[in-house]
């Protein structure tokens, strides 16, 4: 029973990252689309940036697809690794140094290390395979479509900004002193929750004591 | 083995008679090269060695020279003239192309001397100049070229450090001076090696996983700023982009082991995997102390903060930095898979570890990856403690030279350059590989011991001290100012010591050297 559970989350999971590629896609060639329309030389974007930018959100809607729709484990977080690392490249085509560098060692370099830790910490069979009976993968579908409607909805119907400049004071120090002033308390909220998954982990870990 | 036919195919049929052709064209050539240039080599290697690094040094020198000089006398004084720079900066700009060839001439004649008699062909010459894709051509190809050959020459002083310590004759041997061909030789022998992949491994991620690998080690580069404009990217997160990018090395480590489907290598993987896990928290803890004394994530400013000479270096700002560099010093050998923490290829135990199947080129890239991130996080230590490209001679000294033309020579070799940067850095290496041959290799229970009940509680200290320390530097009391220079120069005295008694032993070893290792361990034992 737990099993099947297992499956159907990680099947919304996987619908759900391939929505959000998708979604990405979208929203942000429309924010580039909106950019390199402007000829006045503050223009945030160049040629060559919109070139990689479109690059790069087709490897990751190329790669949430294939997280989608491969079967081996350790594939799914290889492709995982084009989705998080080319989100990572889009923060930093925005200027948002600060959020692709911690997309980097918080995504990249922490979460999917543990992922293909624990495939083969658990594995029985060298190749690890993800199948899903065919009534999951439809009830997935439909939940995954309705989200991904309501999410484009939202993009149609949002009025964009239109030209964005960089805004020259969001540096670290800067997200650094809102984080510690303004949003202290959702901060500490998510470190104790972080805490409490710690707790909860090793509690688990050592029950056959 | 798993041999593709179509890429024999294009091998043989496409690319073989065209290769057959241009070795037939060549190869006359290639041995008379060799029959002429053969000798000279041998006789000459150290000065062809020699007269390559200055070559190197000059060419770097001569395009920040270059490129200073189009910036300040061009384009700032085309532009205080009120021509218009469109897009002289950026990458593409529709409006205009920047200056043009005679624009550009005009400003050489405003110069003057030399440049304005040669301004005939120079203006041609300069005009790509202005370009920042040009510029960041120029500088991509100087990191490929960094990044090529770091690995090649850290292995080679690696086999001549490991014949000092263990009485190895191999560098003696073959390869020119000291076997300094060796490690080209290598790379070319590498480069030829046939790529196999077993039967049962998982080809794709197989065929993945070094670039996983290789790439984040390259791009690390990109970050770490070698002196005050020598950076490609000056990023304001450079400190964590390097941690983040070196953090995604241990994934292609992982899949490497994975996709070999080989006992050994999946045990080389789970140990890189539990060590990088658990040796980023202190690694990342000892970061933290730099970054909290100078409030910056920004290398550059790291280091324009430790500006003054010996004792205005980071590491001896607190006794928590002292300490807390030696902790990271240890983190980063863990985060290199160096001695003693080498788990992942325990030659020893797991035939080659995570790197027991590859071969070839794949297997060269592995390489290349560790001694370019050995090289990064050495570079990060100089940066964060040792005050990155500042010499240990007092600022003051410099400033009182003046600012001639020679005046700025004399201060990038002696005050602050480039070249400090990398002293540091090939010191830092030289102890890495120092403690490989010297230290046994550890248990991973001790590893993970080592980590968990001893590096990360001290890391901890160590930054809730630096807090405090800072928080107290922030007072405009005169007891705690005195206190800190106290301290200052206590633990620069301590360092200094160290600095001096480091040449002094190693003076000993060298007039020693003919002894046999272990008369000269007896010999400098106490009561002998």
């Amino acid at each position: 029973m737990t099993n099947t559970k297992h499956n159907l989350t990680s099947c919304l999971l996987r619908l759900v990252v391939a929505g959000g590629g998708v979604l990405l896609f979208s929203s942000q060639a429309a924010f580039a689309s909106e950019a390199s329309g402007v000829t006045n030389a503050a223009a945030p974007g160049g040629l060559l940036e919109a070139a990689l930018f479109y690059f790069v959100a087709l490897v990751a809607v190329v790669s949430s697809l294939g997280v989608c729709f491969s079967k081996d484990i350790v594939r799914m977080a290889v492709w995982l690794f084009g989705a998080l690392g080319s989100v990572a490249v889009m923060y930093f085509l925005l200027a948002a140094n600060f959020l692709g560098a911690i997309q980097l060692i918080v995504y990249a370099g922490g979460t999917l290390i543990l992922l293909v830790f624990g495939v083969m910490l658990t594995s029985k069979s060298p190749w690890v395979k993800f199948e899903c009976p065919k009534i999951e993968m439809l009830f997935a579908g439909i939940i995954c479509a309705a989200l991904l409607g309501c999410l484009c909805i939202v993009l149609t119907d949002a009025t964009w900004a239109g030209t964005m400049q960089v805004v020259p004071g969001a540096s670290v120090e800067a997200i650094g002193k809102i984080l510690i002033t303004k949003y202290l308390v959702p901060f500490e909220v998510a470190g104790v929750l972080l805490m409490i998954v710690m707790v909860g982990a090793a509690h688990l870990a050592r029950q056959d004591d | 083995m798993r041999i593709l036919l179509w890429k024999l195919w294009m091998g043989y049929r496409i690319f073989g008679p065209i290769i057959e052709l241009l070795m037939a064209m060549f190869r006359p050539f290639a041995v008379a090269m060799y029959r002429m240039g053969g000798p000279i080599v041998a006789q000459m290697a150290g000065m062809i060695l020699i007269s390559a690094v200055v070559a190197v040094c000059v060419g770097v020198w001569a395009h920040a020279m270059l490129f200073g000089f189009v910036d300040e006398s061009i384009l700032a004084t085309a532009a205080s003239a009120g021509v218009e720079l469109t897009g002289a900066f950026s990458y593409v700009s529709p409006a205009t192309w920047g200056l043009t060839p005679s624009q550009i001439a005009v400003q050489l004649q405003q110069v003057g001397g030399v440049a304005a008699n040669m301004s005939g062909v120079a203006q041609y010459l300069l005009w790509p100049v202005q370009f920042g894709i040009v510029r960041d051509l120029v500088g991509l190809g100087a990191l490929m070229g960094l990044f090529n050959i770091i690995p090649v020459y850290t292995i080679w002083w690696e086999r001549k450090v490991a014949g000092r310590i263990q009485s190895r004759l191999g560098p003696m041997r073959v390869g020119g001076w000291h076997g300094w061909s060796q490690s080209p030789a290598d790379g070319i022998k590498l480069l030829l090696k046939e790529d196999l992949i077993p039967d049962g491994a998982d080809a794709p991620l197989f065929r993945l996983a070094p670039y996983f690998n290789i790439i984040p080690s390259a791009l690390a580069f990109v970050a770490l700023p070698f002196g005050a404009t020598y950076v490609f990217r000056e990023l304001d997160v450079a400190l964590i982009f390097i941690l983040g990018v070196l953090g995604v090395e241990v994934l292609g480590v992982m899949l490497a082991g994975w996709a070999s489907n080989n006992k050994w290598s999946v045990y080389g993987a789970m140990r890189e995997a539990c060590q990088m896990v658990s040796y980023e928290i202190p690694l990342g803890m000892a970061l933290l102390l730099p970054v909290v004394t100078t409030g910056t994530l920004n290398l550059t400013k790291i280091v324009d903060a430790q500006s003054g000479g010996w004792f205005h270096w980071l590491v001896f700002s607190s006794p928590f930095a002292f300490i807390g560099f030696i902790a990271f010093f240890v983190a980063s050998l863990a985060s290199c898979k160096r001695a003693p923490f080498d788990l992942p290829e325990a030659e020893s135990e797991l035939v080659a570890g995570f790197l027991t199947e590859y071969s070839g080129i794949r297997w060269s890239f592995f390489f290349f990856a560790e001694y370019a991130a050995m090289f990064v996080v050495c570079g990060l230590a100089a940066i964060l403690f040792l005050g990155g490209w500042h010499s240990p001679l007092p600022a003051s000294w410099g400033a009182a030279l003046g600012d001639a033309w020679y005046a700025r020579g004399v201060k990038g070799l002696l005050f602050s350059g480039p070249v400090w940067f990398v002293a540091k850095c090939v010191f830092l290496l030289y102890v890495q590989i120092w403690i490989r041959w010297t230290l046994p290799r550890i248990r991973i229970d001790q590893v993970l011991y080592a980590c968990v009940q001893v590096l990360l509680p001290l890391t901890m200290l160590m930054l809730l001290g630096t807090t405090v320390w800072v928080w107290a530097s922030t007072s405009e009391c005169e007891t705690w100012a005195m206190v800190t220079a106290i301290t200052r120069y206590v633990l620069g005295g301590i360092g200094l010591m160290f600095a001096f008694a480091f040449p002094a032993i190693a003076a000993y070893g060298f007039y020693h050297r003919r002894a046999m290792v272990g008369n000269l361990v007896q010999d400098a034992m106490p009561g002998s």
